[in-house]
């Protein structure tokens, strides 16, 4: 699909090095992300600093955002990029601009790819349509976040199989890995993203959670997709477990009972040790402590959630190399 | 003299069940006269259309059309939009209510219908059936009737409330219209911008359940039940633009039963599946949305059986600057006035094999009988010239460039069509023709 010319979608054209969502991604070019990952992070500062010197690189921002936007933007820094941050809160935007005519602002400004996070599934596609720029999803409302799931998948691959394996993948890189994602995944976009990326790889996924926050339509992720409610028995089958929050600014009315939630699904240190006592505890964050994930599993010795800032700060870099057509 | 002599046709008339070579004479915007080919050798006649090679059939007609005329005529005028019928080949429409302001009023439904406003074919109107179409207050259904409404409609919303469909059922019955309804209980809609199911889940887009519509459907064929037991009445209600399984199953009962309901499919809903959202086209968001292949075969189905009543596009118009945006953000509807005899000729009758006897029935005389439109649907003596003719082996690729809409939000863009119309004749009048060439 990915091709020198970009890639060609139903009636669309994307701009190469465009990265809306992980199902645009073949498992070469997953594995080529992940090669350059390795090689710009065994690079000198100054080395890396000189690969997009002079370079311009906007981050439009719709949503809040502390560890992804940080994360981008201090991958631009290092690859001696310009960056420019716009917010809705600061904005344009505010005063009812599209996000058409906001992508063209940022171009006739100079911008050469633009990092979006916003609240509607599907805006990614848009901008990219719209500027013909190289655009990075950083998180498109319910629908997907790219580069978390392949920092995620860099982080398993580090933790389980150690630095070298995590320079390339194949087809059967994660073969015998049960990964369990549990939480709010109706809401959650990093849970999409992995769960349509790492069975690529050959992992098994588990979706586990409460039918209101995981309907059965989850199964369209995937024919391999598999959903269990019991967290337990979940956990028994995993090597990596990744716990989400429930996004209250998603819910839409939909209520539930946390006491309820925290009983069934909260990953806490009786229940690590007794189902999954070697088990990777990944989070995305923010963490909500003391609601899906208690104090001691998250400041633990199997909880990866700080590699896990690092890895993307190492994965960006790759991606707006590659977004700038700078990629070996 | 006549005014217009057609010969060497094919007549397609289902009303009055022909289907063989016919001649067709003109007089006065009237069939003078239908009779075997040749019959009318030595009538003179100020045009003659040779028609070899042609179906003749009644004008279609599409009892759910928006023009956006008053105050959205950026996106269509009732003259742009009755363009794009007649290059589809319908020589009648009947206009929704939802303009701004709504048509909830004989002041308004009289300007909207007033030939000032240069409509190109036969132009009808469903004014609102509450005003302001808040599903609150009924309008003047007698009144309006006086004034040409052909039926009564909140389309684009539900009338929500049991008390208020009610009246509206029985007031419509007294005037001898049908009540249209946009079947979808909007308290389970909400924020939702395309079909519930596996595929919405992976977009992260909000879902629009099966229920919704076959929730509205069942409660207002209750209240049909209802009223002609309590009030000796027989209401008439018209499903709009059903596009789930469960609805046409609740459809099919009650005509069984022997309710007085008719409804109406269109034809992205039984020629296209949710899957054309792909990433996110929003030129694939309407509402109701694009279902499951499930349903669209279900659709299929119903109007090969007889189950649904007639076709109607929905034409629904936006200009490209609202439609280029964020999915949940753009607004819902595309334009199928111009696509609706090639989508259908190519899915019902190349695909699935119906005659061209039942289109012309689905797409002109049904219609013409759902909305009471005298003189209209069929070809007889007496009645409107309104006729289409156009080439039914043809094949042509639809581009949207070349719309007489103001508008281009079709999904049908690039995509292959059956059946072209040649010319189409509204009241005697020639309003559109392909070929000039073609034509004597």
């Amino acid at each position: 699909m990915q091709s020198p010319g970009g890639l060609i979608s139903g009636r669309f054209h994307y701009a190469a090095g465009s990265l809306l969502s992980v199902t645009h991604l073949s498992v070469a070019d997953v594995s080529a992300i992940l090669e350059e990952t390795s090689r710009i992070a065994a690079l000198e500062i100054s080395e890396r600093a000189a690969m997009l010197r002079g370079r311009t690189i906007a981050l439009l921002f719709y949503e809040s955002s502390t560890r992804t936007r940080t994360s981008f933007e201090l991958a631009a820094k290092l690859l001696g990029a310009t960056t420019t941050l716009v917010s809705d809160k600061s904005s344009s935007i505010e005063k009812g601009e599209s996000l058409k005519d906001t992508g063209l602002t940022l171009r006739a400004l100079g911008a050469e790819c633009i990092i979006l996070r916003h609240f509607h599934s599907g805006a990614a596609f848009v901008l990219a349509r719209e500027t013909g720029l190289p655009v990075l999803n950083a998180g498109d409302g319910m629908h997907e976040h790219p580069s978390q799931a392949l920092l995620d998948l860099r982080t398993m691959l580090t933790r389980l199989h150690g630095t070298s394996a995590a320079r390339r993948v194949s087809e059967r890189s994660l073969e015998g890995v049960t990964v369990t994602i549990t939480g709010d995944i109706l809401h959650s976009r990093v849970a999409r993203s992995n769960a349509m990326l790492l069975p690529r790889l050959g992992a098994r996924v588990i979706l586990c959670g409460p039918e209101p926050l995981l309907p059965e339509d989850a199964h369209g992720l995937g024919a391999g997709i598999e959903i269990d409610r019991d967290f337990d028995h979940a956990l028994t089958q995993s090597q990596v477990v990744m716990m989400l929050r429930i996004q209250k600014e998603r819910l839409a009315g939909l209520e539930l009972d946390l006491g309820d939630y925290i009983a069934r699904f909260q990953l806490n240190a009786g229940r690590l040790a007794a189902q999954a006592p070697k088990a990777l505890v990944m989070h995305p964050g923010p963490m909500i402590r003391g609601l899906e994930i208690s104090d001691e599993v998250a400041d633990g010795p199997q909880s990866a959630t700080e590699e896990q800032v690092a890895n993307g700060l190492a994965i960006r870099q790759a991606l707006l190399v590659r977004a700038m057509g700078g990629m070996r | 003299m006549s005014d217009l002599l057609i010969v060497n046709g094919h007549l397609v008339d289902p009303a009055n069940r022909i289907d063989a070579p016919h001649d067709v004479l003109v007089r006065e915007g009237r069939v003078a006269a239908v009779d075997r080919p040749a019959a009318f050798e030595g009538v003179e006649a100020a045009e003659t259309i040779d028609a070899s090679g042609l179906v003749v059939a009644p004008g279609l007609i599409d009892v759910h059309v928006h023009l956006r005329e008053p105050g959205q005529t950026y996106k269509e005028t009732i003259a742009t939009g009755t363009a794009a019928a007649a290059a589809g080949g319908f020589t009648s429409v009947v206009a929704m209510p939802n303009t701004v302001p709504v048509n909830d009023s004989v002041a308004k439904l009289k300007w909207m219908l007033d030939p000032a406003r240069g409509a190109g074919v036969k132009l009808f109107a469903m004014p609102a059936a509450t005003i302001g179409s808040m599903g609150i207050e009924l309008t003047d259904f007698e009144a309006l009737h006086r004034a040409g409404a052909v039926g009564f409609t909140d389309d684009g919303k539900p009338v929500l409330e049991d008390h208020v469909m009610r009246a509206a059922l029985v007031a419509a019955a007294r005037a001898g219209v049908p009540v249209s309804q946009h079947a979808e209980d909007t308290r389970l809609t909400g924020g939702c911008s395309m079909n519930a199911g596996p595929m919405a889940f992976r977009l992260g887009l909000r879902g629009m359940p099966v229920e919704a519509e076959a929730r509205i459907v069942e409660r207002d064929l209750r209240l049909l039940r209802e009223i002609e037991r309590a009030e000796g009445l027989r209401p008439h209600l018209h499903v709009q633009h059903v596009s789930t399984a469960r609805a046409i199953d609740l459809i099919r009962e009650a005509k069984r039963e022997g309710l007085h309901v008719t409804c109406e499919i269109a034809p992205h809903h039984f020629a296209l599946t949710e899957a054309t959202v792909g990433d996110y086209d929003t030129h694939a968001k309407m509402n109701p949305p694009l279902r499951a292949e499930e349903d669209r075969a279900r659709m299929v189905e119903a109007l090969v059986d007889g189950t649904a009543d007639c076709i109607a596009t929905d034409h629904a118009p936006h200009a490209a600057f609202e439609k280029r945006q964020e999915f949940e953000r753009a607004p819902n509807g595309i334009t199928g006035l111009e696509t609706a005899l090639g989508v259908t000729m190519r899915t019902l009758h190349r695909e699935q094999g119906l005659s061209l006897s039942r289109i012309v029935e689905l797409m002109s005389a049904a219609p013409a009988t759902i909305a009471s439109l005298a003189g209209r649907g069929a070809v007889g003596v007496g009645h409107y010239a309104d006729l289409v003719l156009f080439n039914a082996a043809e094949e042509w690729v639809f581009d949207a460039e070349s719309s007489r809409s103001k508008s281009r939000n079709t999904p049908f863009d690039g995509a292959p069509m059956l059946g072209k119309v040649r010319a189409t004749i509204s009241e005697g009048r020639v309003v559109y023709r392909s070929f000039e060439a073609a034509l004597t």
